[in-house]
């Protein structure tokens, strides 16, 4: 189990002062000057070696991102924004950030800006966290207070301004140039790319888009050594990781591990093991309701990282951890994350604004059985067609988990709909619910 | 996508009040000029708020003049985001996640109820008083299942609490927001297993220690918590200033007992359980604090200056002398 003192996220579950004096005590703000002093490219290179990979999902190294923004400007400004817009299903680690420790996520803003060359910041929060928005606002308050932030942020000649913005509900914002467009004010529909936004994001102007735990880990990090992060974890796979430990466990959890930690591991130290023991556990989304399910077979000694996930033709996504027993009901699981994606396609491209509906309709019949064999096929084929086939990720994201149950619980569709035919009105039935 | 259209029967017109007019300019003033369309979700919001919940089409227009937009722009993001209700919407909104990992831990047993207190989706109470609608993911997973009411979020429900929250709820009695079981926010229940560390918790900027580092803490594991000293967590970062003041500390007390610390004058059971925690439990140990240690203790306590007016280490020498005579 990770070391105490190798945590990140101290104050995780709030027990602590989430203030600027509570987090000074815990290490925050130590030195920012010091870390701005050494200049751009050594904050650069450092992450960098680091080995951080984006925490949003895609696990992107963080430090190449930055470096993709223009060494000097040209007359435009350049701009850090924030992902706050948390709303991939089973992820609720940035939440904890934003509320209880959010001057590691400002302090993080102002060195990562500085090693940009951005001297504005926008941190973009997702409209339901209201209390977390607040909270976050009065955290930057009192940096602009205590100089850390503003004119010549924490003494060290750099102008620095943080500000806080809100969306209003829609998951596809959560996808960098849509976030972009709704922070423009617009609807949010991602843009084609290129231009990648570290060429024209923000109002056209330089713009690198992070996770707010990517970026809220990056102070620490410079503080402490790139050698210290990327010696946890396995090369390429390096630091540690908020994990998210939801459904159908004993004591759901989130909690701070080191990457490539072992599933059974994460769930019996941390989350008190699976609800009737480890026989009991059907499948695993191990992150987020984005990638494909595993079945319990595959998951008992797996490494938690990127590599070792996508090995097993999943992934690990933001490391939001969904489990599931043998209770659940996996076809009817699955209808109802292709609910979530038909729910939020933006409706620019067709193939995933048709596609999502459509999935979701035969998978809602699946689950009562009431399909042909050969349909399960066609869906599969269906789900190929919208993959890569969009302007963003989440015609792919929709794709996944349905690819994801036909790979491995083929057979419970193919016996839900032998008990149907053989029984097409089960005296038992439980009247559907609309799905609205 | 869903499909969104404006409500059958609209308001006459729409205004913000001079208060929201006021932080609507400041509000605009976070983006560069000529960018102010980029605060059309906050505006918009700020006027569901003002108009009882729910966005009208006056007030959709009257956002769209004061930011100089196309009406249709307003109108597009209006429908768009689906955190804007389109028609009215009761006082208690409550907006029930079913999303996988809520439906795993039983969402469909909270709609039930909502379907019984309420009625079907999106009515309205005949009092006025509650509605509901079914959201997608919020972002509170580890908590499954939960609901938000207005700006709450209420965690950990299940059928039983969620009926009592919600009756509570209508007739204006005080709920609780956040887990509705006996659970420190995401941490698991029972205490959380990591962040034990009192080290972790010792950094040098510690003006105010207060009893941050004392509360909340699981109470089974009270021997784990002062028996590391060194603060190892940021160790290339911060000096331990802490190290060098705190006095010789106990994990437990020595053969025989603790002595009875309250005997001191000004110490009560409070500050004994405190002293205890510090690893502090016999009289010898407090007359042998150096300069450094009655400083550092005195943080630990909050209560400046307190062990030297009230003479704690003349004392503990007496009765330390007095314990052994016998």
């Amino acid at each position: 189990m990770l070391a105490d003192k190798d945590r990140i996220f101290t104050n995780l579950y709030g027990i602590h002062d989430w203030g600027l004096k509570g987090a000074m005590q815990r290490g925050a703000w130590d030195n920012t000057k010091g870390l701005i002093a050494k200049g751009k490219d050594w904050i650069v290179n450092e992450m960098k070696s680091s080995g951080l990979r984006g925490r949003g999902g895609a696990g992107f190294p963080t430090g190449l991102k930055w470096s993709f923004m223009p060494k000097e400007s040209d007359g435009r400004p350049h701009y850090l924004v924030v992902n706050a817009d948390e709303s991939e299903p089973g992820t609720c680690k940035d939440r904890e950030i934003l509320r209880h420790d959010p001057h590691l996520l400002i302090e993080g803003c102002l060195v990562a800006g500085f090693a940009m060359g951005a001297h504005a910041c926008y941190i973009y929060v997702r409209g339901e966290f209201i209390h977390e928005r607040h909270r976050l606002q009065a955290a930057v308050d009192q940096a602009y207070e205590a100089g850390l932030i503003g004119k010549n942020a924490c003494g060290s000649g750099w102008d620095y301004d943080v500000y806080v913005h809100h969306g209003a509900g829609a998951y596809i914002c959560g996808e960098e140039t849509a976030l972009l467009e709704s922070l423009e004010g617009k609807k949010g529909q991602p843009r084609l790319k290129p231009p990648f936004p570290a060429n024209a994001g923000l109002y056209g102007a330089p713009t690198t888009v992070n996770n707010v735990e990517s970026i809220a880990v990056a102070p620490t990090i410079l503080r402490r050594g790139a050698t210290w992060f990327a010696s946890m974890g396995r090369p390429n796979n390096t630091g540690t990781k908020l994990f998210c430990i939801s459904g159908h466990v004993n004591k759901p959890c989130n909690v701070e591990e080191e990457m490539g930690v072992p599933f059974r591991e994460l769930i019996d130290k941390h989350a008190g093991g699976i609800r009737g023991g480890w026989d009991n556990l059907l499948a695993v989304i191990p992150g987020g309701s984005s990638v494909p399910c595993l079945p319990a077979s595959t998951c008992e000694d797996l490494p938690m990282d990127f590599d070792s996930l996508r090995d097993v033709k999943s992934g690990l996504g933001t490391a939001a951890v969904i489990v599931m027993d043998k209770s659940t009901d996996i076809v009817r699981a699955i209808a109802r994350l292709a609910y979530f994606y038909k729910h939020e396609s933006c409706g620019q491209c067709t193939p995933c604004r048709e596609g999502t509906g459509w999935m979701y309709r035969v998978l809602d019949r699946m689950a009562r059985g009431e399909a042909q064999k050969r349909e399960i096929d066609l869906l599969l084929d269906v789900s190929y067609q919208i993959e890569g086939h969009t302007i963003c990720a989440l015609g792919d994201a929709a794709a996944w988990p349905v690819q994801g149950l036909i790979r491995h619980f083929r057979h419970v569709i193919e016996e839900r709909i032998d008990q149907y035919a053989a029984n097409p009105k089960p005296v038992d039935a439980v009247p559907m619910q609309a799905a609205e | 996508m869903s499909v969104r259209r404006l409500h059958d029967v609209q308001p006459a017109g729409f205004k913000f009040t001079r208060e929201n007019m006021a932080w609507a300019k400041t509000e605009v003033k976070k983006y560069p000029s000529g960018r102010q369309a980029s605060a059309v979700i906050s505006l918009l919001w700020c006027a569901q708020k003002q108009n009882g919940g729910w966005l009208s089409e006056p007030a959709i227009r009257h956002v769209a003049e004061l930011l100089a937009m196309a009406y249709i722009r307003v109108y597009e993001v209006a429908t768009f985001y689906t955190m804007f209700n389109l028609s009215p919407v009761g006082k208690n909104l409550v907006q029930l996640c079913g999303t996988t990992p809520c439906w795993l831990r039983g969402a469909d047993d909270l709609k039930a109820v909502c379907r019984k207190m309420i009625g079907a989706e999106k009515t309205i109470t005949d009092d006025g008083e509650l509605s509901w609608m079914e959201v997608e993911c919020l972002g509170a997973c580890v908590n499954a299942p939960m609901v938000q009411v207005n700006e709450d979020f209420y965690e950990d429900l299940d059928a039983a609490t969620f009926e009592k929250l919600l009756d509570d709820l209508r007739n204006g009695r005080p709920v609780s927001v956040g887990p509705q079981v006996d659970r420190q926010k995401s941490a698991p229940v029972g205490g959380a297993q990591t962040l034990l560390d009192p080290a972790l918790y010792a950094g040098k900027a510690r003006r105010v220690p207060k009893k941050a580092a004392a509360t909340g803490k699981p109470k089974e594991t009270p021997a784990r918590k002062f028996v590391l000293k060194a603060p190892e967590k940021k160790a290339t970062a911060k000096k331990p200033a802490s190290l060098t003041k705190d006095p010789k500390k106990l994990t437990k007390a020595r053969a025989g007992g603790a002595d009875d610390l309250k005997r001191i004058n000004g110490v009560g059971p409070k500050i004994e359980g405190i002293l205890n925690g510090l690893g502090v439990f016999h009289f010898d140990q407090i007359a042998a604090w150096t300069r450094d240690n009655v400083d550092w203790v005195d943080e630990q306590l909050s209560f400046k200056g307190r062990i030297d007016r009230e003479g704690w280490i003349a004392q503990a020498k007496q009765l330390s002398r007095e314990d052994k005579g016998k």
